[in-house]
């Protein structure tokens, strides 16, 4: 039994997810208040040299094998499950997509440790780890223990900033003997998105156009600032039925159910029918000239504003 | 072609001999290529349309087209009522057909029809089957699964129906918390008690019955959708479902007249609940106030040009076209205008038998909105200097012709107000 | 093929949260619930495999005393059968849950198991992947695709990663699957059709017993600040630009443009 806190290494083509950084910087904090070591957990095939990216973790648990070289949930479930038996850390923390999902989970059975899931904090209080986690869709806060006072949690992307793990660094490399893998699940290839529309479902940002953009040669104003920040644009409904932008872009009641990181919402005044469709983004400015529009209400931040003069002033700032 | 007889019916030229380029294109010649048997056509989609309870009408098409023009579809798409019936005879049975959710059942062409075939009851008929083979379009769908769960089209919570009494300016009492009989049960209906523009309506409402002295009570949150346009887009059983729960509490609760705000709900309690087991004296609000208008005291002039917009479930459907405009007439200082569709031939807003939750699905296969007809419409009526109005009487219209009016560039040349903020605003002292 | 979908339902988001008095759970007498969203995905996709495959489709939800209608829903889709599983005064946790339908599943023949990726309320993690753990079979979780061989020995399932990314797998039978969303969105049931089911549905029913809990505890439950409106920014159009440029650097949002 020990103090350390385990976080494991999310990596693809050859580099750490930044959702990784995030839990490294957190269980190096964790780790040392708790008198334990922050642990990373690198598992693949030729990756030793992310090591060196790992700086952030005291000490980096290396299991490299060929059937490792892609991620496959019970490849992963067979190294874990030993190594978390055998030096039972305090914590373990993994991030709350797909492979996390599907390695937490498993571990908490096998283990016999509790889970706490959609962590947004993590922290340490008489000893032990205290859990605040989100539920019924961001709606409630929960607070939780680990009734045995160690357990895994996992943790949602943006919790904490990636710069504090994000540390070069020389960790103790520690090699685990891989034995017998599950390959019950086999890696087949890994497809990558084609190059047609986009999927506004998907994208952490949206710009999105109402009626405020004016015409549709201006639409080429509100795709640069989408691309400058890595997002893509959408619309509400009179810019689909205009054909301005494809259907597919269409949020609200009739198009489509979106819930970006960043919504920012220019010219659109907000029908119900609209709001329905965005009102669960994570941030939501708007910026119309109407300073009675109801998507006022449900921003979190707006502007009485033309999108025409606000947009390239803002496209500007941000690929500057 | 100026010297033949000329019957103009809305910018369509019917001709009783028309010669173009030269050619006489009247003769019987156009009419048919070669001779075709009859019995060439394939029957099995007529049966099963005239097989299904309320579909039988469908056959007693006899081609005569006369449903077409008046059709408010037709006018925006390739839709036609006689139309649907060749496809029908022709063997398809609708249930793939888009044109099966493009009636908004206004029953415009069963007013003109020498047949009798009836949309009112075709479609739900056939849109049920579509329904029970879970052919329904995803919008429908996302409101049919709202109204089950929240008793509302917009998913909104039950609990919050009765949160527009807050900013009503005058109390409106809950009938479960008054604990004796009214005379007047406020059925206020969904969009009244949700959508902001119905709110309003909603608000007015309150004070001009508190300023007549109405005895008056709502449901509040106990009150449900009344489910009429469901059942019109082919969810019966949906229907059953909502109006068992509202009969329940109209037999509940003591009260002498229902009053609704919605003409669907008007229909609904009138024309559908009484063979659910439920049946009383209903009105519509027109209808309940037109008696009443010499009682009212008006405190300012409402110096505006008005048209009106009869719902098709309230005028043609149900008959009432008087009430609203007895209302109208005796605010001071309105103008009252009519367009060329009113009355038996008023032009639906595009909302009816499920149109209002179609909205992406039928803009795919017309060329406008009816709403955007209705509106281009109401502005050539009332002119274009900001002080026309376009008024309604059912709360389904507010956010659709508001959208057209901006969607049409008319913004700012037209305002949609529904007859009882018109009301509640005469009854005001003029603002400074 | 034996196709089973494992279904809960889960406090209907319409109607605003409140906190119990003792400040560790829901406060439950106004809450009206609803299928949770991606066991709806799960059961779409369940049917639609039906469909191509000839499989048959077995929905269990644990009996809390209110799945009836749940389970009709399901049967009025197409499921062939529905099964109520234990006896709960209320939905457990997901641990127990996980419990409880590996014992039923052990009654129950199960070739593929489609359950949801996640649900509202899984405090303590997924269901799909500690069933999985519990049996000892194979989990996919976020699976956005899903195929079956012709010999019913293995499925081949897409993972869903952020950006777009998509793994695919090959995954023997028996399995365990988290599903993320269907091919098609979840077919309409008719209201009449539940309704008629809800009289003369037979549910199907396996005793079981389920302990040990999540070993977490539950402290407080509280419900995030909520703000009434926009925070309204004012000045120039260069100084809105300014804010709304820090608001969403502030984010780590477009940090380095496009990517």
């Amino acid at each position: 039994m020990s103090n350390d806190v385990f976080v494991l290494v999310e990596h693809r083509d050859g580099a750490v997810a930044d959702a990784t950084f995030e839990l490294l910087g957190r269980a190096r904090q964790l780790a040392v208040a708790a008198g334990g070591e922050a642990v990373a957990l690198l598992l693949g095939s030729g990756v030793e040299a992310l090591s060196s990216k790992l700086g952030a973790a005291q000490r980096v648990l290396l299991a490299e094998d060929a059937g490792l070289a892609e991620f496959t949930p019970s490849a992963y479930q067979s190294v874990l499950v030993p190594i978390v038996q055998e030096r039972a850390p305090l914590l373990v923390l993994a991030t709350n997509t797909g492979v996390g999902m599907d390695v937490a989970a498993g571990l908490s059975m096998a283990c016999g440790l509790a889970l706490a899931a959609y962590a947004t904090d993590v922290a340490l209080d008489d000893g032990g780890p205290v859990i605040t986690t989100q539920l019924y869709a961001g709606k409630v806060n929960v607070r939780v223990r680990f009734r045995d006072g160690r357990g895994i949690a996992t943790v949602v992307a943006g919790a904490f900033p990636a710069e504090a793990g994000q540390l070069a660094g020389s960790p103790i490399v520690e090699r685990v003997t891989v034995s017998a893998l599950d390959g019950r699940i086999r890696f087949r290839r890994l497809l990558r998105p084609e190059a047609g529309d986009v999927d506004i479902t998907r994208e952490s940002v949206l710009v999105s156009v109402g009626r405020g953009i004016g015409e549709a040669d201006n639409i080429a104003l509100v795709e640069a600032l989408a691309a400058a920040l890595g997002g893509a644009v959408s619309s509400s409904r009179p810019i689909a039925d205009a054909g301005w932008l494809p259907r597919t872009r269409q949020v609200g009641k009739s198009g489509l159910r979106v819930k970006p990181r960043l919504y920012l919402a220019l010219g659109i005044s907000g029908a119900p029918e609209h709001l329905e469709g965005m009102r669960g983004a994570d941030l939501i400015i708007a910026i119309n000239t109407d300073a009675r529009a109801p998507i006022f209400g449900v921003a979190h931040y707006g502007a009485v504003a033309d999108l025409l003069d606000v947009v390239p002033a803002l496209t500007k700032r941000m690929t500057g | 072609m100026r010297d033949l007889p000329v019957i103009k019916v809305d910018g369509v030229l019917e001709l009783e001999h028309a010669v173009v380029d030269g050619v006489d294109i009247s003769g019987h010649w156009n009419r048919m290529f070669n001779q075709r048997a009859i019995n060439a056509y394939p029957t099995e989609a007529m049966d099963w349309v005239t097989g299904l309870a309320g579909g039988e009408s469908m056959r007693d098409c006899y081609q005569c087209g006369k449903c077409v023009p008046v059709c408010p579809v037709n006018h925006v798409g390739d839709y036609g009522p006689r139309k649907l019936n060749v496809k029908v005879l022709r063997g398809n049975n609708l249930l793939d057909d888009p044109d099966l959710w493009l009636c908004t059942t206004c029953g415009n062409c069963y007013r003109v029809c020498p047949k009798e075939v009836n949309p009112l009851r075709i479609m739900p008929a056939i849109r049920e089957q579509a329904v029970l083979e879970g052919k329904v379009p995803d919008e429908l769908a996302d409101v049919f699964q709202k109204l089950q769960r929240t008793g509302n089209p917009q998913g909104e919570s039950p609990r919050k129906r009765a949160d527009w009494i807050a900013e009503a300016g005058v109390p409106v009492p809950l009938i479960s918390e008054l604990g004796r009989p009214v005379d007047v049960l406020w059925y206020v209906s969904d969009y009244t008690s949700y959508h902001p523009r119905g709110k309003d309506a909603a608000r007015a409402m309150a004070r001009v019955l508190t300023a007549l002295g109405v005895d008056f009570a709502i449901l509040g949150n106990e009150e449900r959708s009344d489910g009429d346009s469901a059942r019109l887009a082919g969810e019966s059983g949906l229907f059953e479902m909502l109006a068992e729960q509202n009969i329940k509490l109209f037999n509940k609760y003591q009260f002498r007249q229902l009053v609704v705000m919605d003409p669907h709900a008007f229909n609904a309690f009138k024309n559908e609940y009484p063979r659910l087991g439920w049946q009383g004296e209903v009105l519509h609000y027109t209808q309940f106030l037109a008696p009443l208008v010499d009682r009212l005291q008006f405190q300012s002039q409402v110096d505006l040009d008005v048209t009106y917009h009869d719902p098709c479930y309230l005028g043609r459907n149900n008959g009432e076209f008087d009430a609203p405009r007895r209302l109208l007439e005796a605010i001071p200082g309105i103008r009252l205008a009519e367009m060329p569709h009113n009355k038996q031939n008023g032009y639906c807003c595009g909302g009816g038998g499920g149109g209002m939750w179609l909205d992406g699905f039928v803009a795919d296969h017309v060329s406008e909105r009816l709403s955007e007809r209705r509106v281009r419409e109401a502005v050539a009526t009332v002119g274009t200097d900001g002080t026309g109005v376009l008024s309604v009487a059912c709360p389904y219209e507010p956010s659709r012709f508001e959208d057209a009016v901006k969607s049409t560039g008319n913004d700012g040349r037209l305002v949609v107000r529904d007859i009882i903020e018109l009301l509640d605003q005469a009854l005001q002292p003029a603002s400074a | 093929m034996d196709l089973v979908v494992l279904l809960k339902l889960v406090p209907d988001l319409a109607e605003e949260l409140e906190i119990a008095a003792d400040g560790r759970d829901l406060a439950r007498d106004w809450l009206s619930y609803l299928t949770s969203e991606w066991d709806e995905y799960a059961l779409e996709e369940a049917l639609q495999l039906k469909a191509t495959s000839g499989a048959t489709v077995t929905c269990l939800a644990l009996d809390t005393g209110s799945v009836e209608e749940l389970l009709a829903t399901c049967l009025a889709r197409g499921a062939d059968r529905v099964v109520k599983v234990g006896s709960f005064e209320r939905a457990p946790d997901s641990h127990t849950a996980a419990r409880a339908f590996a014992a039923a599943l052990k009654e129950i023949p199960a070739d593929l198991i489609l359950t949801g990726v996640q649900a509202i309320d899984d405090l303590d993690g997924q269901v799909a992947p500690l069933l999985a753990a519990a049996l000892g079979l194979p989990h996919v979780s976020v699976v956005t695709h899903i195929g079956l061989a012709g010999d019913g020995r293995t499925a081949t399932v897409n993972q869903e990663y952020a950006g777009g990314l998509v793994a695919e797998f090959e995954v023997d039978l028996p399995a365990v699957l988290g599903v993320q969303t269907s091919r098609e969105a979840p077919r309409y049931a008719p209201v009449s059709r539940v309704r008629q089911l809800m009289k003369t549905a037979d549910y199907g029913a396996v005793a079981v017993t389920a302990e040990g809990g999540s070993g977490l505890l539950v402290e407080a439950m509280s419900i995030p600040e909520v703000t009434g409106g926009a925070e309204m920014i004012s000045g120039t159009v260069e100084q809105i630009a300014e804010r709304v440029a820090t608001l969403i650097r502030e984010r780590g949002i477009g940090l380095g443009g496009s990517r």
